[in-house]
C-alpha cells in the first residue's frame, strides 16, 4: 500500500502526465479542491501547482464547517478530492468518519511529524501561533499578563474581549485543560466571560483586532496573522495595536495547525497525492511564506515571511493536533461556560 | 380535497360545459400545482426530520433545552417585535409619500428607498459596527435589520395603494375628514393586506437573519444553528426546528387576523396627489435620513474602505466581470422560478378562499423562516442521494434561490391577485370569451405589477443571498457575494469593497426600471380616469 502510494508519485514526478489518465502523456487532469484556506492563499498555491505540473484545480471556497459538513452529506459521492482545512480538527472530524485516504510517506517526511495526523491521514501545511493584541495607547507592554491564566484576574474586567465561537480559540481553551485541568478551565473560561462582559464577545479575530486597534477595547487573543493581516490592509499607520507573546510554554501560548487530506472516495488519488507533495513541499511553502498569507511554513528548509518573528525563536507549549483531536473537549467547556 | 365551486355567479347560466369546466377545470388544476409546489418548496423541511433523527435526540435535547435557550428565544421574539414595527411604520410611511403625495424627485425616490433590500447584511452589519464598535447589541440590531425590511412592507403597501381607487379617500376628504383620519380610517383598510403580508415576511426574515447579528452580538437562534454547524452539523440542522415552529406561530396569527379584500371597483383612477406645501422639507428631509441611514452609510463604508486599503492593486477586479454574470445569471433565474410558482398559489385562492387552500398557501412561507444554509445542505442531502446528475450545477442553485425567496414573490403577487376583483373575470366571461382568453387578456395584466414586483424583489435578494450561494455555486464560478466574501474573510476590505458596490449598483437596474414602469403608466390611466 504504502509502495504503491510511493511509486504513484515517482511515475508521476517530473512529467505534465498524470499517469492513470489514459495512453496520452499530455491528458490534461482535474482535481477538485474544498478550501476553506483564505481564498488569496489558495489561488496563489493552485496557480504555482498548475503551473508545475499541469494539474488543474477546481476550487471551492467556503467555511471549514460548512465543507466538513458538506463532505459528511456527500459522503462516497463527494465531488471532492482534497479538503484543505485552516485547523487541524476538521480533518481529524473526517478521519473519525473512515472518509479520508492516507497520505504519502514522503510527503508526511516534509513537514515535522508531531504536526500531521499520527496516523498519517492528513498533512499539516502551515502554522500559527496564539498570542495576545493590545492597544499601546490604553495598555503599556509591561501591563501585559505572561500567562493566559491571568487574564481571568479581576483587572481585566471590562479591559478584555474574546471570540470564543472561533475555531482558533478551541486549542487555547483544550490546552489549558490538559494543564490545568477541566474544573480549573471552566472556571478560567467563566472568569474570562465575566471580564468581557456581555458586549464583547465577538464573532470573529478580524473583528477583535479593528476594535482593539479601534480603542473600544484594552486587549484579547487572537491568532498571531489577523494582526498582520490588518497592517497589510490598512498600513502601519493606521493601525494602533501590538502583538505580545505569553511566557514560554505557557498555556495559551499554543501552536495551531492548517492541514490537508485526500478523500477517500476521490478517483483522482495520484493528482492529489501530488497536490499534497506540494502544499508540503518547498515549492508550496514558499508561497506560502512570499504572500500575504503571513503563516508559518512548515517545512524546515522554507523561511518564513520576514515580517514574522521565526518560528524557531519562539516557544509555545507543547500542545499538539493529537491533543486536540476533534476539538470535543474544549467545545463542552465552551458550553458549559455559556460562551458558545 | 373538495374542488367543487361554491360560488357560482348569479348571472351565469351553469351550462353543461361550464359545470363540467368548473369541476374539472382551472380550479382543480391550480390546487394540483400548488400541492405540488408546496410539497417542493417544504420538501427541505422533511429532511431537517431525518437529520434530526440521524443526530439523535440527547444532541439536540442537550443544546436546546439548556438555560442558554431562553435567552435566545427571548431575544429571537424581542428582535421580530421591535423591527416589524418599525418596519411597518416606516414602510406605509414611506409609501404613502411616494404614491399619495406631490413629492419632488418622487421617481428617484422609489428607486432609492427599495435600495436597502440590495445591500448585503454583512456589509450593513459591518458598516455600523465600524462606525460605532460599541453600539448595543439591540439597538444597532433593530436599526440594521429595520432599514434592511422596511422596502419588504413598503414594496407591496406602494403597489397596493397604486392599484387601489382613491374614490373613498377623496370623498372621505371631501366630507371635512382630516388627512390623518382618511389615511386611518380609509387608506389603511385598504392597504391592510399588504401591510399584514410584508409584515410577515419582515418577521421571517428577523428570525432568519444570521450576518448582522453574529456582526452586532446580539444572539438569537440563528447564531446558535451556525454555532452549533461547528460542532454537528445534523444537530445544526435539526436546531431548525425551533425556527420552523416560530414561523408557524407568526403564520398562524396572522391567519386568524381578519382580512378584508381590498374593494376594488371595475372603473380606476389615480389618485391625484396631495400637495405636501408646509410639509414639504420635513418629509424630504425625514425620507433622506432614511435613505441615508440605509444605504448612504454601508455606501460611505466601501469607499471608506476602498480609500483606506494599502493594498496597492485590487485584484478583485479581474473577476468582476465573470462574478456579475454569473449573479445576474443566477439570481433572475431564481426570480423568475419563484414568480412563475408564486402565481398559480396565488390564484388558487383568488376566486375561492377555502381552509385548507389558505392552509396550503400559507406554508409556503415557512420557507422564509430558515437560514439560507440549512436549505442548501438540504438540497446537497437530496442531490447526492436521489438527483446526482444535478449536483454541482447551477440548476440547484437556480432552486435554492426560488425556494428561499418564494414568499417574497407570493406577497407581491398575492398583493395583486387581492386587488383583481373575481367580477371582472367573470364580465369577461359572460361576454362568451374563454377562460384562458379572460385570463390572458382581464387578470393577467391586473397580475402584471405583483408579477414584476415580486421578480425584482427576489431578484435583489438573491444577488446578495451569501450562505447558499457559498454551498451550491457551481466549482469554479464566483458571484459577486462569494467573492466578496473572500476578499472580506481575508481582511482584504478595499479588494472586497467593488464586488459589493457592483451588487448595489445592479440592484439599482430592477428598482430603477419598477420605478419607471410605473411612471409611465400614470399618464394612460389619468386619461381613462374619470
Amino acid at each position: 500500500m504504502l509502495l504503491a502510494g510511493g511509486l504513484a508519485v515517482a511515475a508521476c514526478g517530473g512529467t505534465t502526465s498524470a499517469g492513470n489518465s489514459g495512453p496520452s502523456g499530455h491528458a490534461s487532469q482535474t482535481i477538485t479542491l474544498y478550501s476553506a484556506q483564505h481564498a488569496q492563499t489558495t489561488a496563489a498555491l493552485v496557480a504555482a501547482f498548475t503551473k508545475q505540473t499541469g494539474i488543474t484545480v477546481r476550487v471551492d471556497n467556503d467555511g471549514e464547517d460548512q465543507l466538513t459538513a458538506r463532505i459528511e452529506l456527500e459522503g462516497g459521492r463527494s465531488p471532492a478530492d482534497v479538503f484543505y482545512s485552516e485547523n487541524s480538527n476538521w480533518l481529524q472530524q473526517l478521519d473519525d468518519k473512515g472518509l479520508l485516504a492516507p497520505v504519502d510517506p514522503s510527503t508526511l517526511a516534509h513537514v515535522p511529524k508531531v504536526d500531521s495526523a499520527t496516523n498519517g491521514q492528513w498533512v499539516g501545511v502551515s502554522a500559527r501561533v496564539s498570542v495576545l493584541v493590545f492597544n499601546p495607547s490604553r495598555l503599556n507592554s509591561s501591563q501585559l499578563p505572561s500567562s493566559v491564566l491571568d487574564l481571568a484576574e479581576p483587572q481585566w474586567k471590562g479591559k478584555l474581549e474574546i471570540a470564543p465561537s472561533e475555531t482558533d480559540f478551541w486549542p487555547i481553551v483544550s490546552s489549558v485543560a490538559r494543564s490545568k485541568g477541566d474544573a480549573a478551565a471552566l472556571a478560567w473560561l467563566e472568569a474570562l466571560k465575566a471580564n468581557a462582559g456581555s458586549g464583547d464577545e465577538v464573532p470573529d479575530n478580524e473583528t477583535l483586532t479593528s476594535d482593539i486597534s479601534q480603542g473600544t477595547t484594552d486587549l484579547g487573543i487572537i491568532n498571531h496573522y489577523y494582526f498582520y493581516r490588518l497592517q497589510a490592509e490598512v498600513g502601519k499607520g493606521s493601525l494602533h495595536a501590538r502583538l505580545a507573546y505569553f511566557a514560554p510554554h505557557d498555556p495559551g501560548f499554543v501552536e495551531d495547525i492548517s492541514g490537508a487530506a485526500i478523500l477517500r472516495s476521490s478517483k483522482h488519488k495520484a493528482a492529489a497525492q501530488r497536490f499534497l507533495e506540494f502544499l508540503s513541499g518547498e515549492a508550496g511553502q514558499s508561497v506560502l511564506a512570499a504572500g500575504d498569507s503571513f503563516e508559518y511554513p512548515l517545512h524546515p528548509g522554507v523561511a518564513a515571511n520576514p515580517v514574522l518573528t521565526p518560528l524557531s525563536h519562539l516557544q509555545p507549549s507543547s500542545f499538539t493536533p493529537a491533543e486536540l483531536g476533534t476539538g470535543l473537549d474544549a467545545k463542552k467547556l465552551l458550553q458549559e461556560a455559556g460562551l458558545i | 380535497m373538495p374542488v367543487t365551486e361554491l360560488s357560482v355567479p348569479g348571472n351565469l347560466a351553469p351550462t353543461a360545459s361550464g359545470r363540467l369546466r368548473r369541476h374539472f377545470g382551472k380550479g382543480e388544476l391550480t390546487v394540483a400545482i400548488s400541492v405540488a409546489i408546496a410539497l417542493a418548496l417544504l420538501a427541505p423541511l422533511g429532511l431537517l426530520a431525518l437529520d434530526a433523527r440521524a443526530a439523535g435526540w440527547s444532541e439536540i435535547h442537550r443544546v436546546l433545552f439548556r438555560e442558554r435557550s431562553w435567552l435566545l428565544l427571548r431575544h429571537t421574539i424581542t428582535i421580530s417585535v421591535l423591527v416589524v414595527l418599525c418596519a411597518a411604520v416606516v414602510g406605509v410611511a414611506a409609501a404613502w409619500c411616494t404614491e399619495r403625495t406631490r413629492l419632488p424627485g418622487r421617481r428617484i425616490w422609489t428607486v432609492l428607498l427599495v435600495l436597502p433590500v440590495a445591500i448585503p447584511d454583512f456589509v450593513v452589519g459591518y458598516a455600523w459596527h465600524s462606525i460605532d464598535p460599541t453600539i448595543g447589541p439591540q439597538l444597532g440590531a433593530t436599526l440594521v435589520m429595520t432599514l434592511g425590511t422596511y422596502p419588504l412592507v413598503y414594496l407591496p403597501v406602494a403597489a397596493a395603494l397604486r392599484r387601489t381607487d382613491p374614490a373613498m379617500e377623496d370623498t372621505a376628504r371631501s366630507l371635512g375628514a382630516g388627512q390623518l383620519t382618511t389615511f386611518l380610517r380609509v387608506t389603511l383598510p385598504l392597504i391592510r393586506t399588504a401591510v399584514l403580508g410584508g409584515s410577515v415576511l419582515v418577521i421571517l426574515t428577523v428570525i432568519s437573519e444570521y450576518g448582522v447579528f453574529e456582526i452586532l452580538r446580539y444572539q438569537t437562534f440563528t447564531t446558535e444553528i451556525f454555532t452549533e454547524f461547528q460542532f454537528d452539523s445534523q444537530a445544526a440542522g435539526a436546531l431548525s426546528v425551533p425556527l420552523v415552529c416560530l414561523g408557524l406561530i407568526v403564520l398562524a396569527v396572522d391567519g386568524v387576523i381578519p382580512r378584508r379584500m381590498a374593494t376594488s371597483t371595475v372603473t380606476r383612477r389615480v389618485a391625484a396627489p396631495i400637495r405636501l406645501r408646509r410639509a414639504t422639507m420635513p418629509t424630504l428631509a425625514a425620507l433622506g435620513v432614511l435613505v441615508v441611514l440605509g444605504v448612504g452609510v454601508p455606501v460611505g463604508t466601501l469607499f471608506y474602505w476602498m480609500a483606506q486599503s494599502q493594498h496597492s492593486t485590487l485584484p478583485a477586479a479581474a473577476t468582476l466581470g465573470s462574478a456579475t454574470g454569473a449573479t445576474v445569471t443566477y439570481s433572475s433565474l431564481g426570480a423568475l422560478v419563484a414568480v412563475l410558482l408564486a402565481l398559480p398559489v396565488a390564484m388558487m385562492t383568488f376566486r375561492r378562499s377555502s381552509a385548507p387552500r389558505v392552509v396550503l398557501e400559507r406554508s409556503t412561507y415557512v420557507t422564509q423562516a430558515l437560514p439560507g444554509v440549512v436549505i442548501a445542505l438540504s438540497l446537497v442531502f437530496f442531490a447526492t442521494h436521489y438527483a446526482y446528475a444535478l449536483y454541482g450545477t447551477s440548476v440547484l442553485l437556480v432552486v435554492a434561490y426560488a425556494i428561499l425567496h418564494f414568499p417574497l414573490a407570493l406577497v407581491c403577487v398575492k398583493t395583486s391577485v387581492a386587488q383583481a376583483p373575481p367580477r371582472l373575470a367573470d364580465v369577461g366571461r359572460s361576454l362568451g370569451k374563454g377562460q384562458i382568453s379572460v385570463f390572458l387578456r382581464v387578470t393577467f395584466p391586473l397580475l402584471v405589477p405583483g408579477l414584476a414586483a415580486g421578480f425584482c424583489l427576489v431578484f435583489l435578494t438573491a444577488v446578495t443571498e451569501l450562505t447558499a450561494t457559498l454551498v451550491l455555486a457551481p466549482i469554479g464560478v464566483q458571484t459577486l457575494a462569494t467573492q466578496f466574501w473572500a476578499y472580506q474573510s481575508e481582511v482584504a476590505y478595499g479588494a472586497a469593497a467593488p464586488y459589493a458596490l457592483v451588487i448595489i449598483a445592479i440592484a439599482m437596474v430592477p428598482g430603477a426600471l419598477l420605478g419607471l414602469w410605473f411612471d409611465r403608466q400614470r399618464p394612460v390611466r389619468a386619461s381613462v380616469g374619470p
